[in-house]
């Protein structure tokens, strides 16, 4: 066991695969960060700090620093890994997307499936995403909830060091291709992580909390804030089973069926507004499948129906709370 | 063509308006009193006010993440700025925006853009309105040596050029997009100006830094836009005096590199050398605005600081007109 940063687990998982692989190969806008300049290459080392070291080991060919062009980006990835390649694209900000759409959701995600099978896209595409910088409305978003729904891409939002290594050694060994949600505000959070090669399958939720009376099913920052939610619970001697879906794509719907079988009670966190998003999502599958378990209706705490505002004011009554779930739990455990 | 004393006056006092703007949202940055993102547009006042100045308030410009310059260039409200930044619901996008998606469509500024890029197509569409209103009006696009890298940016010219739209693309080449060298990143290692060229459009170049080459350039540009010739491009070299973004380290600067552009390429300096030389403006003169001006911007700064902050109930307003 030793203990990393996020956003070291995210460089040094990768790092380790490029040792190992020589398909691996990074690129994105500042992942060298200097290139062309007085400084050099490595002057700055990626934004994130999550490629810093790379371009010095691997050099230009595999380290691959980009002008200011995200639907080449993603659409390189895409080639790179058609051709045999395993691309690791950096979207600097999660919101950038958008600039990117095609190539992730008419091409990436489908080629495989429009080509009858007989290719494989394992192109992993990371992004920055998440509120709570106050970096206002095109960069603090959340993008997982549609990017849930498009078929042919595995959608990961690793919550802690040790899942960021795991998920994303899994994602550099398969064969899929890959969006991987990392949180801005979990890049500096410091966990244990476990020695050796160990990979997380996806479709695995993990059990961050465990209890009897209510289920909380969150991912990436919000997990944390189910926890302290869960911890006050507890107090007053409430147990709640806090579910941490790692993966929204596929989705462990075993570990939330089973967990409402023994609570009845449900609620569901979100960081992305309500509407057509994963928090509907597992209500939808709690309404569908675990119908008679239910001994309360289904609690959602969402962002609201609206951009990300940019006063810290607004930002924090954007975001759910440890207050605000811990207010839905007790919601959920009067009723009747 | 010779500018009239107070024609000189005004341009001097809008570029010190942004110079200390900036400065000061440097300082109240670096203590934690400003939240966010913000770019600081420091050292390129000669091309947001050498453009600025040819327009009045039915031109419409589309501006980027390094904005604030733009802004006040095109006539936005200083106090109702600075509110904005420290996030006010005084400020002019009542805090909803913050630093880089200021905006005020009353004075033709179509908005700060976090996207890079995302600026180019807005104003064709605003240009190609122009050209259906038919009054001679245009839209311009400032863009950076980054964003030129940018599909939409290619898109948004050929789109001009075949529409003929009264657009105009702004270069601002300050040899950086974040801490990527323009050498490396614009393939061409030339300029840009060659690549708006290849799309067809009439092309000027000039220094960045020299209030009045831009505004020469600008004048010479836009009599071609309004006369319903197209689109056009202009390129401008000019340097960017702070960091990419407020908290930058700027590892990637040459030895001395920031004492050598705030010497030699300081477009107030630059400006008041000039002037002063060919006796058109005293130094009094401008000693004079320069006072003004940091009294303007210390008590836009009170009134932010004492601003109305928002509260939850705003958050849900101004997403729809109705819903
Ligand atoms: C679509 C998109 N990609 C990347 C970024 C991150 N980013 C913000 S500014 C910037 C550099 C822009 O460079 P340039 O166009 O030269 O403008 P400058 O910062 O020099 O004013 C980058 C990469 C962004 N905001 N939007
Ligand atoms: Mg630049």
């Amino acid at each position: 066991m030793a203990q990393m940063m996020y956003r070291d687990a995210v460089r040094s998982t990768i790092f380790e695969a490029m040792e190992q692989d020589d398909r691996v190969v990074v690129l994105g806008e500042d992942v060298v960060g200097g290139m062309g300049t007085a400084g050099g290459p490595e002057a700055i080392g990626g934004i994130w700090s999550t490629s810093t070291g790379f371009y010095d080991r691997f050099g230009p060919d595999r380290v691959i620093d980009t002008p200011i062009s995200e639907s080449a980006i993603v659409g390189a990835a895409g080639g790179l890994a058609l051709a045999g390649k395993k691309p690791v694209a950096e979207l600097m900000f999660a919101d950038f997307i958008g600039v990117s759409l095609d190539q992730i959701w008419n091409q990436i995600a489908k080629f495989r499936y429009m080509f009858g099978g007989k290719s494989t896209c394992p192109a992993i595409i990371r992004m920055a995403y998440g509120a709570g910088f106050n970096a206002a409305a095109q960069h603090s978003q959340s993008v997982h909830q549609f990017l849930t729904a498009m078929p042919g891409l595995k959608v990961v939002m690793p919550s802690t060091p040790e899942d960021v290594r795991g998920l994303l050694r899994e994602a550099l060994r398969g064969d899929d291709p890959v969006i991987f949600l990392e949180h801005k505000a979990l890049y500096g959070v410091t966990g244990e992580v476990p020695d050796g090669d160990y990979t997380i399958p996806f479709g695995h939720a993990r059990l961050a909390r465990a209890g009897q009376d209510l289920t909380l099913v969150a991912t990436g920052l919000m997990v944390g804030r189910c926890e302290v939610a869960a911890d006050t619970l507890a107090k007053d001697g409430i147990g709640c089973d806090v579910i941490d879906l790692r993966t929204t794509s596929p989705l462990d719907e075993e570990a939330v069926l089973d967990s409402i079988e023994v609570t009845g009670r449900l609620v569901v966190v979100d960081e992305a507004p309500q509407r057509c998003s994963l928090a509907t999502d597992i209500a939808a599958l709690a309404a569908q499948k675990a119908f008679a378990s239910l001994k309360a209706p289904v609690e959602m705490v969402c962002a609201p129906h609206s951009p990300v505002p940019f006063a810290a004011e607004l930002e924090r009554e954007y975001l759910p709370s440890a207050d605000k779930i811990e207010a839905a739990a007790r919601k959920a455990l009067a009723w009747r | 063509m010779q500018l009239s004393r107070e024609q000189m006056l005004q341009a001097y006092r809008r570029m010190k308006v942004i110079r200390e703007f900036e400065e000061r949202l440097h300082v109240d940055i670096a203590t934690g009193a400003i939240a966010g993102f913000t770019h600081l547009y420091c050292g390129q006042e000669a091309v947001a006010v050498g453009v600025c100045e040819h327009l009045d308030v039915e031109d419409k410009i589309v501006s980027t993440h390094r904005g604030h310059g733009h802004c006040l260039a095109k006539g936005c409200d200083v106090e109702g700025m600075m509110k904005e930044i420290w996030g006010s619901r005084e400020g002019l996008c009542k805090g909803k925006g913050g630093s880089m998606h200021i905006a005020d469509t009353d004075v033709g500024m179509l908005g700060a853009n976090g996207i890079v890029g995302a600026g180019a197509p807005i104003a064709v569409g605003a240009a190609l309105a122009a050209k259906l209103d038919g009054k001679g009006k245009v839209a311009i696009t400032f863009s950076g040596d980054g964003a030129c890298n940018q599909g939409t940016t290619f898109e948004a010219m050929n789109l001009a050029v075949v529409t003929k739209a009264p657009c105009v693309f702004v270069f601002e080449n300050n040899h950086y997009s974040e801490h990527t060298g323009f050498d490396y990143a614009v393939g061409t290692q030339k300029d840009i100006a060659s690549r708006a060229e290849a799309f067809g459009m009439q092309v000027w170049r000039a220094d960045g830094t020299d209030f009045f080459a831009v505004h020469d350039t600008m004048r010479e540009l836009l009599d071609y836009v309004r006369a319903g010739n197209g689109p056009a491009a202009v390129e401008f070299d000019t340097e960017r005096f702070f960091g990419h973004f407020e908290g930058d380290p700027q590892r990637y600067r040459g030895e001395g590199e920031l004492d050598r552009i705030r010497a030699t390429r300081d477009c107030l300096k630059n400006f008041r050398k000039n002037v002063v030389s060919a006796k058109l403006l005293t130094d009094s003169d401008l000693d004079e605005i320069d006072a003004a001006v940091l009294d303007q911007i210390e008590a836009a700064v009170a009134a932010a600081k004492a601003a109305e902050r928002p509260t939850a109930a705003d958050v849900l307003t101004d997403v729809y007109v109705t819903y």
